[in-house]
C-alpha cells in the first residue's frame, strides 16, 4: 500500500465519520419522533435532512463563551478530548479486507486505550467549569465511566480467546463460519450495556442527566464547543455499533450480493438504531443502582463467561 | 429484566402506528365553535355596536390589557369612544367574555395573529369590531334593555309593558 | 525508529518537568498524563507494544483518572496554588537539584564513554509476555495478587456502613409510642435550658 492510499483512505474514514456522526443528528430526532408517534423535523430539505446543515450553523454562530470562573485551557481542551479520542479508536476497526487505517497487532486493546482516555474530557470539561453541576456530572461520569471500562475490556475477552488474537481482520475471520453473537451471547450483551454507559447515552446518561444536573459536565459550554461533545457522543454511538458489529456480529462478512462495505454499514447502522430506540424506551436508573448492577451483577456474570469460555475451549482441545 | 425488553419491544411497535403531528401550516388544526382565541367586538342585527362600555371585561381582565373610554351618542347610547386589548399581554382567559353582558366581546377559534413588531399586538377597535353577530345571533340588548337609546321607544321592548301613566289614578 | 523514540523521550522529561513546577493539582496531573503516554510511545517505538497499550489503559485511563477524581473531591482552588507558589522557594529545592545534577553529570559521563552500541529493538509478542507472567513470574503474579486482594478487602471494609444511621425523626417513630412520655419530659427540659441559657449557646445535640 502506497503512502497516497493510505492518506486517502485515512481522509476518506475522517469524511464518512463525521458525515455520519453528523447525520445522526437528523438520525435521531426523526426516529425518537417515530417511535413517539410524531414526525419528528421534515421541514428544511427533502425529509428534513438539512436539519444537519441548520443545526450546525447555529451552533457556529452561537456566542463561544468561555465563562471568567472556568480554567480556561483546560475547558478549551476537554472538547477536543472526546473527538480525538473516538476517532482514534476508529482506528482499528476494518470497513472492509482493504480498508483499514490501521490493523495493529492490539487492535482491540488499543480501542479500549482510545475509550479510556475518553474519560478525562468528561472529567475536565466538568472541572473546568468551576459549576457544582458540572463537577457533580464528572464525578459521576468518571466513576461510571471506569467502572464500565472494565466489563467492557473483559466482556471482548472470551471473543478474543476463541479467536486467539487482538487483531480485528483477525476476529473477523474468525466469524466466517459462526457469527460470536452465537457462541458468546452473554459477552456481547455485557459489551453493548457497557458500550452504551461508556458513551454516556441514555438510560445511563447520569453524568449529563438534565433532570437533575442541569446538563452535568457541558452545562457551561456553549457554540461549538458544545458541538464538540454534541459530535464526540455520535461518533462514540457509531464507535461502539461498529465495534459491536466486528466483534459479534461478523463486520463486514455477509452474503455476496451486497459488497463487503454495505454489510458493514447496514449491521452498524442497526445498532445505532437500537440505541435510539433505547433512549426511546427506558427510564435512567439511579446512580447507585447503575454502579451495584456494574459491580454486583455485570462482572460476576463476565467473569463467569471468561470462566466457561476458557474451560470449554480447552475441553474442544482434548 | 423482561420488563426492559418488553417496553423496547412496545416502544418499537409505536413505529408503524398513525402520528398524531399536524402539519400546521399545510394542515389546518380543527378548533371547536368555543375555542379561545382572538378577541372581537361583535354588532347587533342592526349593525350597531353592542358594547355599552361598562368596563367589566376591564375589571374582569386578570393582566390588565383592556383599556377603553365610555362616551354617549345623541340618543343616550352608551359607546366606547376607544377600545384597545394588547394582546402581546392577553393570556386568552375568556374572563372578559363571561364578565360582559351584553355579549359584546367573545372569543373565537382563531390564533394565527402573530406579528413580527411588538407593537402591532396593540389592537384598536376598528381591528376589534366584526361585522357579525358572534356566537349569539339576533341578541340586541337596547332592544330587551329597559331604556331608550334610540333602538325603542320605552316600553316597546317583546317581554315589556307600557310605561306606566304616573299622572293617571287610573290602575 | 530512534527518531520517533528521542522525540517520545523529550516529550516525557518535559511533561515530568512540568508535572513538578506545576502550581495547580489538576494541571500537573495532566502533565502527568501527557508524560504516561510519551512513556507508552516509547514502549511502542522499542517494540513492546502491549505494554505500550497497557500503560495507556491502567496509567493514563484509570490510575491517573483516579487521582484527579480525588483532587476534584477535594476541591483544591486558588488557595492551593498560592500556598504551593509559597513553598516552591529556590531555597527549597536548589540544594536537591545541585545533587541531582551531579548525578546527571556522571550518568552522561558514563553514557559517552560506553561504546557505541545501535539500540536494538526487538519486538516482544504477546504471547512472550503472557507465558512469561504465567510461567516464570507466577509467584510474583499470584503475590501481588495476594495484595490487590487484601487492598480490596480493606477498602471494602472501611467503607462498610456498619451502624445504621436513622433520621432524628426516624429515630423517635422507632422508639415507639410508648416512649411518648420520655420525649415530652425531654421537651420540657429543653425549653428549661433554653430558657437558662441564652439563645447563641444552646447547646449542640449530637444525634
Amino acid at each position: 500500500m502506497t503512502v497516497l492510499q493510505h492518506v486517502l483512505i485515512v481522509l476518506g474514514v475522517l469524511f464518512v465519520l463525521l458525515n455520519i456522526a453528523a447525520g445522526l443528528i437528523w438520525v435521531e430526532r426523526r426516529m425518537l419522533a417515530m417511535w413517539q408517534e410524531r414526525l419528528g423535523p421534515n421541514r428544511a430539505g427533502p425529509f428534513g435532512i438539512l436539519i444537519v446543515l441548520a443545526d450546525t450553523l447555529k451552533l457556529f454562530f452561537k456566542e463561544d463563551w468561555i465563562p471568567p470562573f472556568a480554567d480556561k485551557w483546560i475547558f478549551i481542551t476537554a472538547p477536543a478530548i472526546v473527538v480525538a479520542s473516538v476517532l482514534m479508536g476508529f482506528v482499528i476497526i476494518p470497513f472492509t479486507p482493504t480498508i483499514i487505517v490501521a490493523d495493529l497487532n492490539v487492535g482491540l486493546l488499543f480501542f479500549l486505550a482510545m475509550s479510556s482516555l475518553g474519560v478525562y474530557s468528561i472529567v475536565l470539561g466538568g472541572w473546568a467549569s468551576n459549576n457544582k453541576y458540572s463537577l457533580l456530572g464528572a464525578l459521576r461520569g468518571a466513576s461510571q465511566m471506569i467502572a464500565y471500562e472494565v466489563f467492557m475490556g473483559l466482556s471482548l475477552m472470551g471473543v478474543v480467546m476463541m479467536t486467539g488474537s487482538f487483531k480485528l481482520s483477525d476476529i473477523v475471520m474468525a466469524q466466517k463460519n459462526m457469527w460470536f453473537i452465537v457462541t458468546q451471547p452473554l459477552g456481547a450483551i455485557i459489551f453493548f450495556i457497557a458500550g452504551i454507559a461508556e458513551t454516556h447515552r441514555l438510560p445511563f446518561d447520569i453524568p449529563e442527566a438534565e433532570s437533575e444536573l442541569i446538563a452535568g459536565y457541558h452545562a457551561e459550554y456553549s457554540g461549538m464547543k458544545f458541538g464538540m461533545f454534541f459530535i464526540g457522543e455520535y461518533l462514540g454511538i457509531t464507535l461502539i455499533s461498529a465495534m459491536m458489529a466486528t466483534m459479534f456480529f461478523g463486520g463486514y462478512l455477509g452474503p455476496a450480493f451486497l459488497p463487503p462495505w454495505a454489510w458493514f454499514f447496514l449491521k452498524t447502522f442497526a445498532f445505532i438504531l437500537f440505541f435510539i430506540l433505547l433512549r426511546a424506551s427506558l427510564p435512567r436508573p439511579r446512580y447507585d443502582q447503575l454502579m451495584e448492577t456494574g459491580w454486583k451483577v455485570l462482572l460476576p456474570l463476565v467473569l463467569l463467561n471468561i470462566l466457561v469460555t476458557g474451560a470449554v475451549l480447552l475441553w474442544l482441545k482434548g | 429484566m423482561f420488563s426492559h425488553l418488553r417496553t423496547i419491544w412496545l416502544t418499537f411497535l409505536h413505529l408503524f402506528k398513525k402520528k398524531v403531528t399536524i402539519e400546521y401550516p399545510e394542515e389546518k388544526v380543527k378548533l371547536r365553535p368555543r375555542w379561545r382565541g382572538r378577541i372581537v367586538l361583535t354588532k347587533d342585527p342592526d349593525g350597531d355596536e353592542r358594547c355599552v362600555g361598562c368596563y367589566l371585561c376591564a375589571a374582569a381582565c386578570p393582566v390588565d390589557c383592556i383599556a377603553l373610554q365610555a362616551t354617549e351618542d345623541e340618543n343616550g347610547r352608551r359607546y366606547p369612544e376607544f377600545f384597545r386589548i394588547n394582546f402581546s399581554r392577553c393570556i386568552f382567559c375568556g374572563y372578559c367574555e363571561e364578565a360582559c353582558p351584553t355579549y359584546a366581546i367573545q372569543l373565537i377559534p382563531d390564533f394565527e395573529m402573530g406579528e413580527y413588531k411588538r407593537q402591532n399586538l396593540v389592537f384598536e377597535k376598528e381591528d376589534l369590531l366584526i361585522d357579525s353577530e358572534g356566537k349569539y345571533p339576533g341578541y340586541n340588548y337596547y332592544k330587551v334593555a329597559g331604556i331608550a337609546a334610540g333602538v325603542k321607544a320605552k316600553g316597546g321592548g317583546e317581554t315589556e309593558e307600557a310605561p306606566v301613566d304616573i299622572h293617571s289614578l287610573l290602575p | 525508529m530512534p527518531v520517533l523514540f528521542y522525540i517520545a523521550s523529550v516529550v516525557a522529561i518535559i511533561s515530568t518537568l512540568m508535572v513538578i513546577t506545576r502550581y495547580q493539582p489538576i494541571h500537573a496531573l495532566l502533565y502527568l498524563v501527557v508524560s504516561f503516554l510519551a512513556m507508552a510511545m516509547i514502549f511502542l517505538s522499542l517494540g513492546a507494544p502491549f505494554v505500550a497499550i497497557l500503560e495507556i489503559i491502567l496509567y493514563a485511563g484509570a490510575i491517573i483518572v483516579l487521582l484527579i477524581f480525588v483532587v476534584m473531591m477535594l476541591n483544591l482552588g486558588k488557595d492551593t496554588a498560592l500556598q504551593e507558589r509559597q513553598w516552591l522557594q529556590p531555597k527549597t529545592w536548589v540544594g536537591p537539584s545541585i545533587l541531582c545534577l551531579v548525578l546527571l553529570t556522571e550518568l552522561v559521563i558514563l553514557l559517552f564513554r560506553s561504546p557505541e552500541v545501535p539500540m536494538q529493538v526487538k519486538p516482544v509478542p504477546m504471547r512472550a509476555v503472557s507465558i512469561a507472567l504465567y510461567k516464570e513470574y507466577v509467584i510474583a503474579v499470584e503475590l501481588a495478587g495476594f495484595l490487590l486482594m487484601a487492598g480490596i478487602v480493606g477498602a471494602a471494609h472501611i467503607s462498610k456502613h456498619r451502624k445504621k444511621h436513622l433520621h432524628r425523626f426516624l429515630q423517635e417513630e422507632a422508639k415507639g409510642p410508648q416512649r411518648r412520655a420520655e420525649k415530652l419530659t425531654m421537651i420540657r427540659e429543653k425549653e428549661s435550658t433554653e430558657a437558662v441559657l441564652p439563645a447563641e449557646k444552646k447547646p449542640v445535640k449530637k444525634t
